[in-house]
């Protein structure tokens, strides 16, 4: 049996979520691990809105402090189960990215980056200034969800980090399943379409507001889950997640890795969250070396990590 | 606390809005130099403005007089602007918006992150170039080095539109923006062209760095909140024109300032980002911003 190189990428990560632990030097490597995948759904989202549509935000954190705080703010102020806000909070983020969109997709390029980040700065600001609802600059407890001491009910025996490893781990490969199955949907063709050309995708009959409406509001979303699975797993949410530092770095996993490909995003999620774990030691030139990955990505791997690798070795196969 | 507004207090909040407009329309006038030679948009345009301030921070405190200090810190800042340029800018010429942008984001961090490492963590202060006994006017009290600032600003504006229309270096630069190609077939040496207007763009970054330093306390970190800022002003002009960006900074300074005074202190920084947002529906292309159609 041949697997199609959809089967074929989300068995690749299956496994490398599998296998990773048995490489765990110490049960903290559970919890980067887990910090791995969060930050990788958000960028599984960036990835279909900028890899697939070409459409940038700089805003796309708003909708992760969003998610996050959904998770610390329906529980306390309406009773609602944790759980079941993550659900609420990404069908708010889902409904906020409709009405934003509609208006900020029609611009492009520069407008477009400038207005999203606009959108996510305002987030953060109200999160920050709303303290008698949100708990102000400090954060917010997040209450835990009971999933773990369920499981342990089970007789399913889970360390804290190991049992977020695996929950964060399953949503990681929910979210790229259905971002491959997107990719050869209908929808799919349509945002790489758009991707080539707006207008030639408009002739061909692709109802490209449509379309784009429809990627941004799937990317927030992602945003949203990945910022209500960081709140439930570190018990704590601050305006931080939401704002503009967060946004680019979104956005940098995702071109970093290869924002075309969803194991290139998930790569690019990997290398920037265990960056900063590796240079810890030189905790001072964190944003000399961060800067410098940037640019130098951009100027000599503009396709990203992932497809550029690819790239190089079909080149030696021939 | 009374209804009735005094005329002093709208007064103050005024001169504090040209004051932080004129920064604000300084910084705009860098990007748009930039995005007019290079259809670029510098995202690390607050970090000449934070360099200016930081280095001649250093110089004074070297002991060296201010106005060379001043100097100083312009040149350095005017190098590392054609450093950028050179360096990370020309090698990815062509490249899609999505990668400029994180180009240009990253030299910010990386500015910043080395910033921090030759200066430190600790915010820092110029002394007020000519005292700081206010003036009063009208119950306002105006700190002399507001003057300062927006005689500054006055002064950068008017020297640059001389440039523009009335030297053969200046016209160059406005045919390059033009079309780049029909430029270098005249014989415009394009590639100076962009160097010129990356150092310019620098240069007028730091000399607002120098004058906005001995009234807003300067550290590592205050080149995003900047860039941003000034890049709401260049936007709310319309991206491109520099007229729009004296009209958009001062416009964004102002809004500031009576938010400030009369809404919510907290919400200050986010008039920015709203105006830019509320412009961007209205007129999605800045309020000068031309409307060219689309190339297929």
């Amino acid at each position: 049996m041949r697997l199609s190189s959809k089967q074929a990428t989300l068995l690749v990560l299956a496994v490398l979520i599998l296998v990773s632990p048995a490489f765990f030097p110490s049960n903290y490597y559970y919890r980067v691990g887990a910090m791995v995948f969060v930050n990788a759904i958000a960028v599984v989202g960036i990835a279909i809105l900028t890899g697939y549509a070409g459409q940038i935000s700089l805003g796309h954190a708003g909708f992760v402090g969003i998610g996050g705080y959904a998770c610390a703010l329906m529980p306390l102020h309406f009773g609602v189960p944790p759980l079941l806000a993550v659900v609420l909070g990404a069908t708010l983020s889902g409904v906020i990215a409709w009405l934003v969109g509609r208006p900020i997709l029609r611009l492009k390029g520069y407008y477009l980056a400038v207005a999203s980040l606009g959108f996510g700065v305002l987030v953060a600001m109200v999160l920050a200034n709303e303290g008698q609802v949100t708990g102000g600059p400090d954060g917010i407890k997040v209450p835990d969800p009971g999933a773990r001491a369920w499981l342990t009910g089970l007789g399913l025996e889970l360390s804290n980090a190991q049992f977020w490893y695996v929950f964060t781990g399953l949503f990681l490969l929910a979210g790229a399943w259905l971002a491959l199955n997107l990719n050869d949907s209908a929808t799919g063709r349509a945002l790489r379409a758009l991707h080539g050309s707006e207008v030639a995708a408009r002739t061909v009959g692709v109802d490209v507001a449509r379309a784009k409406l429809m990627a941004f509001v799937i990317s927030a979303v992602y945003a949203s889950v990945a910022g209500s699975l960081l709140a439930l797993q570190n018990r704590l949410i601050t305006p931080d997640v939401a704002g503009y530092m967060h946004s680019i770095e979104l956005v940098t996993m995702a071109v970093l890795g290869g924002a075309g490909s969803v194991l290139g995003a998930i790569l690019g999620a990997a290398l920037l969250t265990l960056l900063p774990q590796v240079l810890t030691v030189l905790q001072d030139y964190e944003h000399v070396v961060l800067g410098l990955v940037m640019m130098a990505v951009m100027i000599f791997l503009p396709a990203g990590l992932l497809p550029s690798a690819q790239r190089f070795m079909r080149g030696r196969g021939e | 606390m009374s209804d009735l507004v005094p005329f002093s207090d709208l007064l103050q909040f005024l001169v504090s809005g040209v004051t932080v407009g004129a920064v604000y329309a300084l910084v705009a006038l860098g990007f748009t130099i930039i995005y007019n030679a290079s259809d670029v948009v510098n995202f690390a345009q607050g970090e000449f403005v934070m360099l200016g301030g930081m280095i001649s921070v250093a110089a004074v405190s070297a002991g060296l007089p201010l106005p060379l200090a001043a100097l100083i810190a312009i040149v350095i800042t005017a190098a590392i602007g054609v450093a950028l340029n050179t360096l990370a800018i020309e090698p990815a010429r062509g490249a899609p918006v999505v990668s400029l942008i994180i180009i240009t984001i990253g030299a910010s961090i990386f500015i910043r992150g080395v910033t921090q490492i030759v200066f430190g963590k600790g915010t820092h202060r110029l002394p007020p170039f000519s005292g700081d006994a206010p003036l009063h006017l009208f119950g306002a009290a105006i700190l002399p080095q507001s003057l300062w600032v927006v005689a500054g600003a006055v002064a950068i504006f008017v020297g640059l539109w001389l440039f523009f229309t009335r030297t053969l270096t200046g016209r160059a630069v406005l045919a390059t923006s033009n079309n780049r190609l029909a430029a270098q077939l005249v014989g415009i040496n394009t590639g100076f062209v962009m160097t010129l207007s990356f150092a310019l763009s620098a240069g007028i970054g730091a000399l607002a760095g120098v004058l906005i330093t001995p009234i807003t306390p300067t550290s590592f970190e205050v080149g995003i909140t900047l860039a941003l800022k000034g890049f709401a002003a260049a936007m709310l002009g319309g991206m491109g024109n520099p007229k729009g960006a004296l009209a958009g900074g001062l416009l964004l300074g102002l809004l500031e300032a009576l938010t400030a005074g009369y809404l919510s202190s907290h919400y200050k920084d986010a008039v920015a980002f709203f105006v830019i947002l509320v412009v961007l529906f209205a007129f999605p292309r800045g309020l000068y911003g031309s409307n060219p159609t689309e190339r297929v």
